[in-house]
C-alpha cells in the first residue's frame, strides 16, 4: 500500500493560528477563485454613488442620504426574506403582493375596525405566516414547481387585495405609531447608542469565538483582523449616524428632521435575529444543506419537506413587515401596494448582494448591500430626471448583470475547484 | 476466526413483487477484517447491502449483529447499532465544508447556538485518527476537494459516530490510481481500528489489494465467502460470472436453475454448499 502524501499538514487540519497577512491572501485567493461574496455590490454602491454624486451634487445631500434608507427600507426587507427561499434554491414571486395583502388585512383592521395598532400588525404577520404554510406545503408537499406556486398567488393575491380594498380605493391610516416606522426618526443620541451597542457586541462576540476556539487547541484569527473588522464597522456606521444626525429641515425651528430613521433599527433587528438563526443554528444549517444537496440531507436525516415549508413561512412573514413599512411611507394602502416593480428589485437586491439563485449560497447582508444598490439606482435615475422607462430599463441591466456574476463566478468556481 | 462475527445474515430472502432478488443468502462480516462484496451487475449486492442498513425489509431469515437477532426496520436502527453505509454518490452538501458534513443532521450544539468548536476538534481527530493527509484544511468547502478526498470525507462522516460496521459501496469507481491507493489504505485503516468493513467492488485488484475475505453473489444466491488467501483471481471471476468454481460455489442444479428462467419457482436445496468455508 502506497502512502500518498501530497500536502503536510499539523495535527488538527486548519487548526493554524492565520496571521493578518495570510488572512488578506486567503480572502483575495476566494475572490480570484470566482466566490466573490459581497465585493460586486460594494463595488457597485461605490461607482453608482460617486457617478450620481458627480451629476447631482444633491445626491450627497443629507436629505438626500436618509430617503434612501426610508425609500429602500420595503424592498429591503422583502430581499431579505427571499434569501431564504432564493437559499433552499426555490422563487417566491409572490413575495410583492403578499406584502400588499398582509398591509391590506392592517389597514382594513386600523381604519376599518379601529383594531389597535399591535393587534394589526400581529394580524398581517399572522396573514404572512399563513401564506407561507400554504405556498411551502404546495411546493413540498404536492411538489408544484414554486415558479408556478407562487405566479399563481402573485395573481390571487393582487386579486384578494382588490376585493379587501373595494376596487381601486386606498385605505388611509392615521395611526401614529404606523406612519412612525418610515417617518420619524431616533432621537440624535439613540442612533449613536445603538452603534456603541453594535460594534461594542461585535467586538465582544469575536473576542469570545476566540475564547472558546483556543481552548480547544484550533486556530484563531489574529487580534489586528479582529480590530481591523470592529473598526470598519465602527468607522461606516460612526459616518452614517453622524450624516443622519445632521439637521435636515428646511426649516429647523417648526419642524426639526434629524436622526436615524427608525426603520433602519427594524432592519438592523431582523438582520441579527435572521444572520443568527442562519449561522448559528442547527435550523440555518439544515437550510444551507437542503440548498446545497436536498438528498444529502435527506439521507443525514433532516426533514427536508419542513425546511422547505419554513423556508417559504419566513419569506411570507418577513414581507409582511416589507408591507407594513410601506403603509407607512405612503400612510395608505392601495392595489398596487408592493405590486409593480417591487418583488422583481428585491429579487434583483438579494441577487446583486451575492445570494444565488441556484441555491445552497446567501446571507441576509446580501439582501440590504442589495438593496442599496437598488435605492440608489432608484434614487439617483429619479434625481437625474429620467423618465420611468429608462428606471425600469437600467435597473433590468443591473440585475442581468447580478445573475451573470452569479452564473459566471459559478462557473470559475467549479474550473478552481472552489465550487 | 474463531471469534463471533459481528454481523451475520443468515437465510435472507428479499424480492421485489414478483422478482426474487435475494434467495437463501448467508453473509457474515468480521470485525477488524474487509470483507469484500463482489457479484455481477443485478446479483443483488445492493439490495444485500439495503436489507442491512435497514432500507429495505428483509422477508425471511435471521439478522444478527454480535451475535444477537436483532430487528432492523430503518436506517435509524441500523445506525443506532452502529452500521454506517457510504452510498457510491457519497451525498455531500458541496456548499458545506467538511465539518459540516461531517456533522450534518447530528450537529452538537450548546443551548441553541452550533457548537462549532467541538464539531472543528471532533471531525478533526477523526481525521487524524484516520491518519488523513489528504485535506489542507477541514474548513474546506467540500466543492473544493478531488473525489478521493470526498470519499475520504463520506468515510471519515460513517467513522464519526462510533460505528462498528462501514458499508463502502464502490468507493473507488470513480478514482484515479493514486487517489483508489489513498481510499483502499484508509479502509484498511478502518479495518485495522477493529471495524468490521464491508467493500462493494467490482475492481478484482482493489478486492485482492485490501481484502480478508470475499463474499461472491450469484444471481441473487451466495456463490461463496472465502478467505481471500484461498482463492485466485481467476476463481473469484469465475464464482462471479458462472457461481461456482471448481469445489467453490453453487452446486451445478442451483447453477442450472438460477440461469433457467422456467426452473426459478423449482425449489433447490442449496445444502451447505453456501460458502465453502464456513
Amino acid at each position: 500500500m502506497t502512502t500518498v502524501d501530497t500536502s503536510p499538514r499539523t495535527r488538527v487540519p486548519g487548526s493554524e493560528n492565520r496571521t493578518l497577512n495570510q488572512a488578506v491572501r486567503q480572502y483575495v485567493g476566494r475572490i480570484r477563485g470566482g466566490d466573490m461574496g459581497a465585493l460586486p455590490a460594494i463595488l457597485g454602491l461605490i461607482v453608482l454613488c460617486t457617478f450620481f454624486g458627480i451629476k447631482r451634487p444633491v445626491f450627497f445631500s443629507d436629505g438626500n442620504f436618509a430617503n434612501l434608507f426610508t425609500q429602500g427600507a420595503q424592498v429591503t426587507i422583502i430581499a431579505m426574506g427571499l434569501v431564504f427561499v432564493l437559499l433552499i434554491g426555490e422563487i417566491d414571486l409572490s413575495a410583492g403582493f403578499a406584502s400588499g395583502l398582509c398591509a391590506s388585512v392592517m389597514c382594513v383592521l386600523l381604519t376599518k375596525h379601529h383594531v389597535p395598532w399591535y393587534v394589526s400588525v400581529l394580524a398581517a404577520v399572522a396573514v404572512g405566516v399563513v401564506i407561507g404554510l400554504t405556498l411551502g406545503s404546495l411546493v413540498a408537499k404536492v411538489r408544484i414547481p414554486s415558479f408556478v406556486v407562487t405566479l399563481a398567488a402573485f395573481l390571487a393575491f393582487q386579486g384578494i387585495v382588490l376585493l379587501l380594498l373595494g376596487g381601486g380605493n386606498a385605505i388611509s391610516v392615521f395611526d401614529g405609531t404606523i406612519l412612525a416606522i418610515d417617518n420619524n426618526n431616533m432621537p440624535p443620541w439613540l442612533g449613536w447608542v445603538i452603534l456603541i451597542v453594535c460594534a461594542a457586541g461585535f467586538a465582544l462576540q469575536q473576542m469570545l469565538r476566540i475564547r472558546s476556539r483556543s481552548s480547544r487547541g484550533l486556530g484563531t484569527d489574529p487580534l489586528s483582523l479582529i480590530a481591523l473588522r470592529v473598526l470598519l464597522l465602527v468607522a461606516g456606521g460612526g459616518l452614517a449616524v453622524y450624516f443622519l444626525n445632521q439637521e435636515r429641515s428646511h426649516n429647523p425651528l417648526r419642524n426639526s428632521l434629524k436622526g436615524v430613521p427608525i426603520v433602519v433599527a427594524i432592519i438592523l433587528v431582523l438582520l441579527l435575529v435572521w444572520t443568527f438563526i442562519l449561522s448559528r443554528t442547527t435550523y440555518g444549517r439544515h437550510l444551507y444543506a437542503v440548498g446545497g444537496s436536498a438528498e444529502a440531507a435527506r439521507r443525514a436525516g433532516i426533514n427536508v419537506d419542513r425546511i422547505r415549508i419554513s423556508a417559504f413561512v419566513i419569506c411570507s412573514s418577513v414581507a409582511s413587515i416589507g408591507g407594513i413599512v410601506a403603509v407607512s411611507r405612503a400612510n395608505s394602502v392601495d392595489s398596487n401596494t408592493g405590486g409593480s416593480n417591487i418583488l422583481l428589485y428585491a429579487v434583483a437586491a438579494a441577487v446583486i448582494g451575492g445570494t444565488s439563485l441556484f441555491g445552497g449560497k446567501g446571507r441576509v447582508l446580501d439582501a440590504i448591500l442589495g438593496g442599496a444598490v437598488i435605492a440608489v439606482i432608484d434614487n439617483g435615475m429619479g434625481l437625474l430626471g429620467l423618465s420611468s422607462g429608462a428606471k425600469f430599463g437600467f435597473t433590468g441591466l443591473v440585475l442581468l448583470l447580478a445573475a451573470g456574476v452569479d452564473a459566471l463566478s459559478r462557473r470559475r468556481a467549479a474550473a478552481t475547484g472552489l465550487r | 476466526m474463531t471469534a463471533t462475527p459481528l454481523l451475520q445474515m443468515r437465510g435472507i430472502d428479499k424480492s421485489f413483487g414478483p422478482v426474487q432478488v435475494l434467495r437463501d443468502v448467508d453473509f457474515t462480516a468480521q470485525a477488524g477484517e474487509v470483507t469484500a462484496l463482489v457479484g455481477d451487475n443485478g446479483a443483488g449486492k445492493s439490495t444485500l447491502v439495503k436489507c442491512i442498513g435497514g432500507i429495505y425489509p428483509i422477508e425471511s431469515g435471521e439478522y444478527l449483529f454480535d451475535g444477537r437477532p436483532v430487528t432492523v426496520h430503518n436506517p435509524r436502527d441500523a445506525g443506532t447499532l452502529g452500521v454506517e453505509i457510504v452510498y457510491q454518490d457519497l451525498a455531500l452538501c458541496e456548499n458545506l465544508d467538511i465539518v459540516q458534513n461531517m456533522f450534518l443532521g447530528r450537529e452538537k450544539t450548546r443551548g441553541i447556538v452550533l457548537d462549532e468548536p467541538t464539531m472543528e476538534r471532533m471531525a478533526g481527530e477523526t481525521l487524524d485518527r484516520l491518519s488523513v493527509r489528504t485535506v489542507k484544511s477541514i474548513r474546506q468547502q467540500v466543492s473544493s476537494l478531488s473525489g478521493g478526498q470526498r470519499q475520504t470525507v463520506a468515510i471519515a462522516k460513517a467513522v464519526l459516530w462510533n460505528s462498528r460496521l462501514v458499508i463502502l459501496d464502490e468507493p473507488t469507481a470513480a478514482l484515479g490510481v493514486a487517489q483508489t491507493a489513498q481510499v483502499l489504505e484508509l479502509v484498511r485503516q478502518l479495518a485495522d481500528h477493529g471495524l468490521a468493513v464491508v467493500l462493494i467492488s467490482h475492481n478484482m485488484n482493489d478486492v485482492f489489494a485490501v481484502s480478508d475475505r470475499i463474499a461472491a453473489l450469484y444471481l441473487g444466491r451466495m456463490a461463496a465467502q472465502v478467505k481471500a488467501s484461498d482463492v485466485t483471481y481467476s476463481q473469484v471471476v469465475e464464482l462471479i460470472t458462472a457461481g461456482r468454481s471448481g469445489e467453490l460455489g453453487l452446486p451445478l442444479a442451483a447453477v442450472d436453475a438460477a440461469t433457467d428462467p422456467t426452473a426459478s419457482n423449482v425449489a433447490i436445496d442449496l445444502g451447505d454448499a453456501n460458502g465453502a468455508e464456513q
